[in-house]
């Protein structure tokens, strides 16, 4: 009995739902958006967020940020004590708006990514991170 | 100074002038959240790497604010235009007022 | 129904029984060197066809890891064994490097451990480094899973990166070898659960959200994202005994080197890949 690769992680996504940790008492995406933006709206086009859908373990998840044109990237973690993660500014000789990195997540939980563009604009992406935990592997 | 705290980086050694370069970074470091508590429940304090920089020939290729929520081991990854041939500066700043430098240099293909 | 164990209960949620690898279209390359991933079992095996290192079971994230020396974050430690063995340690003033000219010479040496020496004993890695620490440098032992071993096993483990895994279980390594075996089929713990258990007849499920691997050791001492550093194999046999509830032979113990013997050879064939990562 063969599974591909597509249906083990769809049933091991069924087997971890059992073991995920809850959505913790997070700070609502939109809320921490506009934390950054000071209210203002912040456009869906124009920035992507590289992350795993599964995250093997909390505590080294690999996050790629992208936006061309951006003059910093702000990543947040809605779930995590604190929401802060990094801030990546662009300097004159970077050669891309784009950034890759390994974060912590305390649990499942949204990865916010907000770019603030030259001329004053923003753009947003965010991603739900599963973190699962409990296994025999310790 | 932190115990060691040893940085890495990965640079091309040569590029055409005006090409974009990938560029890897990494330091050793615990990162000490400031969250965990030792053997006798007392808290035991953040210490971490609060900021990273890069820059070649003085200009500013990026400028990270860092969070405890980066992992242990901070990994970097971006990219930096070349315009000329010089030097990339790396430097790291450390909670306790350290600070960690590399320098590497590009030459002209 | 009395439960004697919870992993059956486990197994049946992923209600999955037989052979499923997360990474069986990927391929494992190094710089361009390709490994050997996966291969058709070594003749001893009766219940085992085909054998699959532990990175085929990893997310794709995990797996990319391991492809490159600079991402891959076992070469902190390896850079501090670097470091280590060109320090003078011990009454002698001595360091590695005063005999061994650099850990190059060490190439071949991990493939084919443990094995049997001239005195009839089986010998490990860390049981090498251990006698050269004591009898030749006059320096102390290292514990067999202290940073400094695992980063130093991580260095010479690395110079047979990409060899296939070659270790003997015939001639004078035959009864270590068939008392590995009876431990690795042997039930133990409050789970009354033998290795097989898991790694052989559950290999490619998921037990609660750990998707099961064969339990080969050939990439050790592995980097895992669990507690990020490297990890030794006596170290992760005891971690596994934990994990059924049974006291765990000591690191170092005959009953474990026999069993690293063991589980080294239900390998046979595939890449050596220390330092790898894990999850």
């Amino acid at each position: 009995m063969n599974f591909t690769r597509r249906e083990t992680l769809a049933i091991s996504g069924a087997a971890a739902a059992a073991t995920l940790l809850p959505y913790n008492l997070m700070a609502s995406t939109p809320d921490l958006i506009a934390g950054i933006t000071g209210g203002a709206e912040a456009s869906g086009e124009g920035i992507s967020l590289t992350a795993p859908e599964i995250a093997e373990n909390g505590n080294t998840v690999p996050i790629s940020v992208d936006a061309p044109g951006a003059v910093a990237i702000t990543v947040l973690a809605a779930g995590n004590p604190t929401p802060g993660v990094a801030k990546f500014n662009f300097g004159p000789g970077s050669g891309s708006q784009n950034a890759t990195t390994r974060i912590r997540l305390a649990g499942t939980q949204d990865v916010i990514a907000v770019a603030e563009m030259a001329d004053g604009s923003f753009a947003s992406a965010h991603q739900t991170v599963k973190v699962t935990i409990g296994g025999c592997g310790g | 100074m932190a115990k060691g705290v040893k940085p890495r980086v990965k640079v091309p050694k040569t590029a055409a002038a005006g090409d974009t370069i990938t560029i890897k970074t990494l330091i050793s470091h615990k990162m000490e959240t400031g969250r965990r508590k030792d053997g006798d429940g007392n808290v035991i304090p953040r210490s971490i790497i609060n900021r990273f920089t890069c820059a070649f020939n003085g200009n500013s290729v990026v400028d990270v604010n860092m969070e405890p929520a980066i992992s242990v081991n901070p990994y970097f990854q971006f990219e930096a235009t070349v315009p000329e041939a010089g030097e990339f500066t790396f430097t790291w700043y450390d909670d306790d007022g350290s600070v960690y430098e590399t320098k590497k240099s590009i030459k002209m293909a | 129904m009395k439960i004697t164990s919870l992993l059956p209960l486990a197994f049946s949620l992923a209600a999955v029984a037989g052979v499923v690898t997360a990474g069986e279209d990927s391929t494992l390359t190094i710089e361009g060197e390709v490994f050997v991933t996966k291969t058709a079992a070594p003749a001893h095996l009766e219940n085992v066809d085909e054998i699959f290192s532990g990175w085929t079971f990893r997310t794709d994230e995990t797996q990319a890891l391991q492809m490159d020396d600079f991402d891959n974050p076992s070469f902190v430690f390896v850079d501090q064994a670097l470091d280590q063995f060109e320090t003078v340690e011990g009454s002698a003033g001595k360091a590695c490097s005063s005999c061994h000219e650099s850990a190059e010479v060490f190439s071949g040496l991990r493939a084919s451990m443990p094995r049997v020496n001239s005195d009839g004993e089986l010998e490990t890695i860390p049981e090498l480094i251990n006698g050269c620490r004591t009898e030749r440098m006059g320096a102390e032992k290292w514990k067999w899973s202290s940073g400094q071993m695992s980063a130093m096993l991580g260095l010479i483990g690395l110079q047979s990166r990409g060899m296939a895994v070659d270790v003997k279980i015939d001639g004078s390594a035959a009864p270590f070898w068939e008392k590995g075996k009876e431990i690795y089929y042997q039930r133990v713990g409050q789970l009354d659960m033998s290795c097989s258990n898991c790694h052989e007849d559950n290999y490619g499920n998921m037990i609660r959200a750990d998707h099961l691997s064969q339990g080969q050791i050939n990439g050790f001492p592995t980097y895992r994202l669990k507690n990020a550093k490297l990890n030794t194999i006596h170290g992760r046999f005891k971690g596994c005994m934990k994990n059924i509830r049974a006291t765990p032979f000591k690191e170092g113990s005959e009953e474990f080197k026999a069993l690293e013997l063991y589980v080294a050879s239900r390998a046979n064939g595939l890449s050596v890949e220390t330092p790898s990562v894990r999850n």
